[in-house]
């Protein structure tokens, strides 16, 4: 049973057809599910369903690894050069590029951002991300360690195997690429799981991976849910590796479920809830904008969501005043529409999550700046939202709430803030705004984080590391760094003269 | 008034290539400031001239070096992001696979080697060197260090700046990658003058660069004479670095001229007098095909060459049968031809100076095994030659032929090969057959080599650095390695803790 989805786009800013074919994409074919259920995709702009997709099983999982296992044995892994694997990945890149409206449009049908962001944002980034990956294939070096003239002792810096994936909903094919980019590059098979949720880029990515030529049984798509997919590739005996990225609660299970099993290696990307400092020599201009992008892309759909803002009392007023003004403007609608900054949520249970926060903050006793109402009548749109008079005990002060509210909050103390901003279990992202460099920095370098910005937020390149401190996460993306976490390090130890 | 363009026919297989004659500066190709002279391209298989292109006068090398230089002030240098670089070295990869089999037929028209090895050879392997140098372009990282508490340390990996390369004519293609990709990645800027003798290829790559997209004054192409261009550049004040491969004796002609002007960075890639070396326990088959390759690939005309072959006594007489089975059962002739393993000599004053190594061995009484006699009629063909019986002190034991002539000697101790084998002044290449794994670590160890093969000769990748010991050279190209050649360190001391006490 071959399932074609099929989309016509007939808006202000796309026009175009989309048709490409769905299922779970095991060993380069597209097949139905063992259990042969669907899954509804749903449109948040408006709750439809847009087409029913095959859902994965634990069965299918295993159908997967087998595909993986031998495609790594036999015509990936070691058996396909570097600078091949990499000749590959540019030519992944170079198709992504001319599919590159299409694949934002769908981005934006199944996720709710706009089109304006899925183009110029998530595809832009993710074909980088290819294109540097690309890069790194044959240069995954091992190094020769200078021990004594009677050994030679080298390291061989191997692929792992068959590693598992499982990415979210919040920036499906961004995530899909940090993941397949560093795992491909150095020859690993891949069982990847996107989100139930936003599967449809990560469906029509199947298509362009088949017709990029990688043999069959390199890359495995199997659209399913948590705790049936994720589940199998956590606990798969013949899985090396998983990576996660997705919340906290998630991470956990995924890596007790490794720990239970076979000890496979776990990298996890987790939430978080970022301090934003802005200090009363910051230049107020540069603060603003970029703080309002800090909490408000991706609707706040973002781990690295600079929520927790700080703002120095002698600039605290004018930093409220411009802020909130600049939140105002922001325009919420139709993800289609020429002149939309944000779309709705991107499903009814985080909607429903979000406006409980609201809720709880406002019951608290927190004073809802701007916003912090339903926006329309029809699908998951939520009002860019401020709330300011917090106590640092509230759970819209404490817990993730990844959707557009932030809370501002006022400070006097450098020693304090940075107090603060560190008491959190999370360590993902920071971000510092001072004129004063040395200020920057010396705060910069005392966050507790695995990313720091100064004067700027979620800004990205994929030559620079992501990752979380503390309940953040382990391991690092992006970068040099994540050929480490798709790597295989054995020593080889040569005698060449020493007698026992 | 810009040099008209030549349509060249190339007789073999009709195909008419248009090669642009002129200076390529600024992504155009413009006659000379100042000069009339020209360069003739010669056909080595024919010897028939195939066409004339404009010769740079030092007055150009000005105007080129300040191209490149604006536009690593502009252009490049820092003001282009490693992504961009990288999707335009990439881009011009392409292009050259679009271009390949032109490419391939333009490059036997001028320097001999068959089609089938320029192709698939040499321009496969350029295409391959450009794509893992775009592949470095976004990845060149500093260090930043944390034990400092009140200071920020961090290197920076700075671009040189303008380039100047000067490339030999035995691999124009691959040596113009070996050189464009790395200094391209690091955003370096470039003068390049190619061979006087296979300037056309380096022309016609020069076409691709505008179309790759690459801005004006990134790759300048300059085709001059060693002693005008080459001197100019290596010699100009405004040129940070010059890398040369080719001979010795050139090589330190370019570096007396840096040390007496700015002290620019130099690179040397010069050339060798590589051992090879055949222990007993050798599969011999197979040995006796790398030593064939060894020196008759190019024919000869590798800076690599295995031009000193040592066999073990044990298997001696075994090993030299099959060794001149090998050499006679390649094809020597028109590099169009199908069967075609090698080519002419590139150019009489190479044809001669290879015939006069030939008859210094027979005047020095060295045995000849196959070889040694001239052919008749046209083209700078030499066949295959092996002497043996050869002494240290023959010339053409010491010295670089550069061709396919071949010293074959008899050892029979390891200890005497490896001295034999390193009892020279060049330090390029090395190899070793031999079935004993404790013996290949040894004599690899002890080889005063660059790049030493064991149970293999000549076959380099992309991601392995290659360069000479001793007089062989100074730096390595390919791998990550060759990026510190184009690349400048700056440390950064950032201050933002300490205040200083005065007096202090």
């Amino acid at each position: 049973m071959t399932t074609t989805f099929t989309h016509e786009f007939n808006t202000p800013v796309f026009t175009g057809k989309t048709s490409f074919p769905t299922g779970l994409f095991i060993n380069g074919q597209f097949v139905g599910g063992a259990d042969g259920t669907t899954i509804d995709v749903v449109n948040p702009t408006n709750g439809k369903v847009v087409t029913k997709i095959a859902e994965g099983t634990s069965k299918d999982v295993d159908t997967a690894v087998v595909a993986a296992q031998k495609a790594f044995d036999t015509t990936w892994g070691l058996e396909t050069a570097g600078a091949e694997r990499g000749k590959l990945l540019n030519k992944m890149a170079d198709l992504m590029e001319a599919a590159a409206d299409e694949l934002a449009a769908i981005e934006a049908l199944d996720n709710g951002k706009t089109f304006w962001w899925a183009k110029n944002v998530d595809v832009t980034a993710s074909i980088a991300c290819i294109r540097y990956y690309a890069g790194w294939a044959d240069k995954n070096h091992g190094q020769v360690i200078e021990t004594d003239e009677n050994k030679l002792a080298y390291t061989r810096h191997e692929p792992i195997g068959v590693v598992g994936q499982i990415i979210p909903w919040n920036f499906p094919l961004l995530m899909m690429s940090w993941k397949l980019g560093p795992a491909l590059a150095t020859g690993n098979c891949v069982v990847l799981k996107p989100s139930e949720f936003t599967p449809l880029t990560a469906l029509r990515m199947c298509s362009i991976i088949k017709e990029t030529g990688f043999p069959p049984g390199v890359v495995n798509v199997i659209v399913g849910y948590g705790q049936t997919v994720g589940q199998a590739i956590s606990e798969h005996p013949h899985i090396e590796k998983v990576a996660f990225t997705g919340s906290t609660l998630v991470g956990r299970k995924i890596m007790e479920a490794a720990a239970k099993t076979n000890l496979k290696n776990v990298t996890l990307e987790l939430g978080g809830k970022s301090p934003n400092i802005i200090f009363n020599d910051a230049d107020l201009d540069t603060a603003v904008g970029w703080s309002v992008h800090g909490i408000f892309w991706n609707h706040g759909q973002a781990c690295c969501a600079g929520s927790r803002i700080f703002v120095q009392s002698g600039i605290y007023d004018k930093f409220l005043a411009a802020f909130t003004e600049r939140t105002k403007a922001l325009k919420v609608g139709d993800p289609f529409a020429a002149d939309s900054y944000q779309g709705p949520q991107v499903s009814q249970i985080q909607y429903d999550r979000i406006m409980g926060y609201i809720e709880s903050g406002k019951k608290d006793g927190a004073t809802v700046h701007t916003g912090g109402e339903r926006h329309g009548t029809e699908g998951y749109f939520i009002q860019p939202t401020i709330f300011t008079n917090t106590k640092p005990t509230m759970k819209i002060v404490q817990e993730e709430i990844f959707g557009p509210v932030g809370v501002v909050i006022k400070f006097e103390d450098e020693e304090d803030v940075i107090k603060q901003a560190n008491d959190t279990m999370y360590g993902l992202a920071a971000a510092v705004f001072s004129q004063d460099i040395n200020r920057a920095l010396r705060t910069a370098h005392k966050l507790k984080a695995g990313t720091a910005w100064v004067n700027c937020a979620n800004t990205l390149n994929p030559q620079v590391p992501f990752g979380g401190f503390k309940q953040s996460g382990i391991g690092r993306e992006l970068g040099e760094y994540a050929l480490l976490n798709y790597t295989a390090v054995k020593a080889v130890h040569v005698n060449l003269g020493h007698k026992m | 008034m810009s040099p008209a363009p030549v349509e060249i026919t190339v007789s073999a297989t009709g195909r008419k290539i248009t090669v642009p004659t002129g200076l390529f500066i600024n992504n155009e190709f413009v006659a000379s400031v100042d000069s009339k002279e020209t360069i003739q391209t010669v056909n080595p298989a024919t010897e028939e001239v195939i066409c004339s292109i404009v010769a740079a006068s030092a007055a150009d090398i000005d105007v080129a070096v300040a191209a490149a230089r604006k536009a690593f002030q502009t252009t490049w240098g820092k003001n282009v992001t490693g992504f961009e670089r990288s999707r335009l070295i990439n881009k011009l990869a392409d292009l050259m696979e679009r271009d390949a089999q032109e490419l391939a037929e333009l490059e036997t028209l001028n320097n001999g080697k068959p089609v089938r090895v320029a192709r698939d050879f040499d321009i496969g392997d350029s295409i391959q060197c450009l794509r893992y140098y775009a592949g470095w372009a976004d990845k060149i990282t500093g260090e930043a260090s944390i034990d400092n508490k009140t200071k920020f340390a961090f290197t920076r990996h700075d671009p040189i700046g303008v380039c100047g390369q000067i490339i030999p004519w035995n691999y124009p293609i691959n040596m113009w990658a070996w050189k464009v990709a790395p200094a391209l990645a690091c955003s370096c800027t470039i003068v390049m003058k190619p061979s006087e003798l296979t300037p056309l290829t380096a022309l016609k790559l020069s076409e691709l660069v505008v179309e790759a997209g690459f801005p004006p004054g990134v790759l300048n192409t300059v085709p001059s004479y060693g002693s005008v261009g080459g001197a100019a550049l290596s010699s100009h004040l405004d040129v940070d670095k010059v890398a040369f491969t080719g001979s010795t004796l050139t090589g330190r002609k370019i570096m007396e001229a840096a040390a007496k002007s700015n002290l620019k960075k130099v690179s040397l890639e010069l050339g060798g007098k590589s051992p090879h070396i055949v222990f007993e326990s050798a599969d011999l088959d197979q040995a006796a095909n790398w030593a064939a390759l060894g020196i008759l690939y190019n024919t000869g005309q590798d800076c690599t060459a295995g031009s000193r072959l040592f066999v073990q006594d044990t298997i001696y007489d075994k090993f030299i049968e099959l060794l001149a089975q090998k050499a006679q059962a390649l094809t020597i002739s028109d590099g169009f031809a199908e069967a075609a393993s090698g080519g002419p000599v590139v150019s009489k004053t190479q044809y001669d100076r290879v015939w006069s190594y030939i008859e210094s061995g027979k005047a020095e009484g060295a045995k000849l095994l196959i070889g040694g006699q001239k052919r008749p009629g046209k083209g700078f063909f030499v066949d295959p030659t092996i002497f043996t019986d050869v002494k240290p002190t023959m010339k053409i034991v010491k010295e670089e032929i550069f061709g396919p002539v071949l010293s074959l000697a008899k050892f029979h101790s390891e200890e005497e090969v490896i001295a034999l084998a390193n009892d020279t002044s060049y330090g390029l290449g090395a190899g070793l057959h031999s079935k004993d794994a404790n013996q290949c670590m040894r004599v690899s160890s002890a080889l005063e080599a660059g790049t030493v093969w064991v149970n293999q000769y000549n076959m380099l990748n992309n991601n392995v650095p290659f360069g000479g010991k001793k007089q062989s050279g100074i730096g390595r190209e390919l791998g990550s390695y060759a990026l510190e050649e184009y690349t400048s360190i700056k440390a950064v001391h950032w201050n933002f803790g300490e205040k200083l006490d005065w007096p202090f």
